[in-house]
């Protein structure tokens, strides 16, 4: 933009590319006042600076000191990942995708088809096996998926596996009889595996706006989830609450998914988050006609 | 009154502004300012937001509004009549075709909930007598054919498959085929789930579209769905014409803003809401439910 001056027009078009970027308003009113607290501190006159600087505001809350962004494996033994969050977000492919990235590292992996409640879930996750070639325990639809989970790591230790990935049903947060059994799965986990499970992983889907916070809490109470998987970022929506799940919650995000296939999986990557969060936001003039 | 919480939560603005004797501009601006809040936390899209915001002001700082001998309520009231004017009002129905088989087709993005749907659908129509046949069209997503087969068994309900090999233009156009030769009400098309900015994909849709010409066009969103929603339905909309929305996933505890945002871009009515994961969680759409929801009333 060819703006001269730092103005409050300036700042109120910062504050409508975060919220459009679902930042939530909580959030983004607390960036740019840190922002504007920095413009005056370092006397920062060339409205250039200003989207820079606020990318690096960002980048401070993203980054945990204690919390890494990469995926924790148990070096001498079973490494045991959980995979929760709600319906649809995409838990069962992330677990293909990993399942192929794990296998290609010259790995032995297993995965465990914990869904027995969806209609399909289970042949979803067998083809994933199929095509990255691994192998899924399982049992028959509507069994418990403790009972799975459980059979999934007997598998995975005689197998002498070193990766035990767990597929979950897809179960909105406010059920408290569905968070109930997935802290059941994840005791079963603890009680066979010293450490385990080694990484609890939340999908969550980029598209979502407020309510991912929510899940992110709730989730996180249940069984301490310990990382998230941003899904879907291959599209439009740029997942801008992961930074007040990172801020208020200290969970990093530790992988992004950009799309449906087995290598549609990578790290997250702090500056190209930044990079796609601010990339196409040009802040039209409100054309859009409301009826 | 439609939106009754929200006349509260103004009244309680509008109350401390009545002692003072007469409302002004800057009294106006602080009301709408909470009004704002309650929409973006709601994840309603901030364009929306601005749009809806402006014309209350505008509306409310007209001298009929604040000159009134009860500016507080008149401003309650214009609030209230944007906000319905932006809902919908009217509770939309389902098509039903002149000739039989009414055709169906579900669009929408990855994992928003089309199959799932697709058997609530079935279910619903069940209710009124109605016999269905379920197209699978997704040949794509690992065992999506499979999700919509076990749905169809539980429901007593044919699925028409050719399997994952073929091209979904091709299974539309047979489905329909059989649809017409087993003399079904219903034939409803599920879709694998794709990203509004996939031209191959939209192509894919916009061909069956042209081949089975569905009496409706249902895309389904997730009721989590934050500020994105605009961009989604306007593609969608804008590539297919849509004929309605399906929200999914409101047994949650969202407020579901993008429900406004979607209606108000598309300007399709939202015609029902799913509660559940099972066949029978599917309801009619409230839009005065819906906006207190928002609201957070
Ligand atoms: N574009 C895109 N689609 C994705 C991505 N990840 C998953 N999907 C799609 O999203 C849909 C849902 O994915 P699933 O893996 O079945 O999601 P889930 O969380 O296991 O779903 P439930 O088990 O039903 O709760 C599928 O169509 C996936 O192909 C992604 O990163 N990008
Ligand atoms: N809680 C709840 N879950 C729902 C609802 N509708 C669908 N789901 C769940 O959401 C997930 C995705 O539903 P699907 O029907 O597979 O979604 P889809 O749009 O067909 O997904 P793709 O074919 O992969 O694009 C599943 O776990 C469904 O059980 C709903 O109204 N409430
Ligand atoms: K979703
Ligand atoms: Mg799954
Ligand atoms: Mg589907």
């Amino acid at each position: 933009t060819g703006r001269t001056k730092i103005d409050e027009d300036l700042y109120e078009e910062l504050e409508d590319i975060l919220i459009g970027a679902d930042v939530g308003v909580n959030t983004t009113l607390e960036l740019v006042e840190r922002l504007r607290d920095e413009v005056k501190e370092r006397k920062i006159k060339d409205p250039s600076e200003l989207q820079p600087l606020l990318s690096e505001i960002i980048g401070d809350m993203l980054t945990n000191e204690d919390e890494s962004h990469h995926i924790q494996l148990n070096e001498d033994g079973l490494t045991v990942i959980l995979f929760v969050g709600v319906n649809g977000v995409g838990k069962t492919t992330s677990i293909g995708k990993l399942a192929h990235r794990y296998k290609s590292e010259g790995k032995k992996v297993v995965m465990a088809a914990g869904d027995t409640f969806r209609a399909g879930a289970i042949e979803q996750l067998q083809v994933w096996g199929e095509r990255v070639g691994v192998d899924v325990i399982r049992q028959s639809s509507g069994s418990d998926p403790a009972a799975v989970i459980y059979d999934g790591i007997q598998a995975a230790k005689s197998r002498q596996a070193d990766i035990l990935l767990c597929d979950t049903a897809g179960r909105l947060q406010n059920k408290v009889n569905l968070m109930e059994e997935l802290k059941k799965v994840n005791r079963v986990i603890q009680r066979e595996v010293p450490d385990g499970p080694h990484e609890i992983l939340l999908a969550l889907d980029a598209t979502a706006g407020q309510n991912a916070l929510v899940q992110a809490k709730q989730f996180g109470e249940a069984v301490n989830v310990s990382g998230i998987v941003l899904t879907k970022l291959d599209g439009t929506a740029k997942g801008g609450i992961v930074i007040a799940i990172s801020h208020e919650l200290n969970i990093p995000v530790k992988l992004v998914g950009l799309g449906e296939k087995a290598d549609d999986l990578q790290t997250f990557d702090t500056d190209q988050f930044l990079h796609a969060l601010f990339k196409d936001a040009v802040i039209e003039d409100d054309k859009m006609q409301v009826d | 009154m439609a939106f009754e919480g929200l006349s509260e939560r103004m009244q309680a603005v509008m109350s401390k502004l009545r002692g003072k004797g007469k409302v002004s501009e800057a009294d106006v601006k602080e009301a709408t300012r909470e009004i704002r809040l309650a929409l973006l936390e709601a994840d309603v899209n901030f364009k929306v937001v601005k749009t809806f915001v402006n014309r209350v002001k505008e509306r409310a700082v007209g001298q009929e509004v604040l000159k009134s001998l009860t500016p507080g309520q008149q401003v309650v009231k214009v609030v209230n009549e944007e906000l319905t004017a932006l809902m919908g009002t009217e509770q939309a129905k389902l098509v039903q075709a002149n000739r039989p088989p009414t055709k169906i087709m579900m669009v929408g993005l990855q994992g928003a909930g089309k199959t799932t749907t697709s058997g609530k659908l079935v279910k619903y129509l069940q209710k009124q007598n109605r016999k269905s046949l379920l197209v699978a069209g997704d040949v794509y997503r690992p065992a999506a054919i499979k999700q919509l087969q076990v749905l169809g068994e539980s429901l007593d309900t044919p699925v028409f498959s050719l399997g994952d090999q073929e091209s979904p233009v091709k299974i539309a156009e047979q489905g329909l085929a059989e649809a017409k030769q087993e003399h079904v009400d219903y034939v409803i098309f599920d879709t694998a789930g794709r990203l509004h900015i996939d031209e191959k994909m939209m192509e894919e849709l916009k061909q069956i579209r042209e081949k089975v010409q569905p009496d409706e066009i249902l895309l389904v969103v997730d009721a989590m769905t934050g500020q994105d929603a605009v961009n989604v339905a306007e593609h969608f909309n804008r590539e297919l014409g849509l004929t309605g929305i399906v929200l999914t996933k409101l047994d949650g505890d969202t407020r579901g803003g993008a429900a406004l945002s979607v209606k108000s871009v598309t300007d399709c009515p939202i015609k029902f809401v799913g509660m559940g994961e099972k066949s029978d969680a599917l309801e009619p759409f409230h839009p005065e439910r819906m906006a207190s929801r928002i609201l957070g009333m």
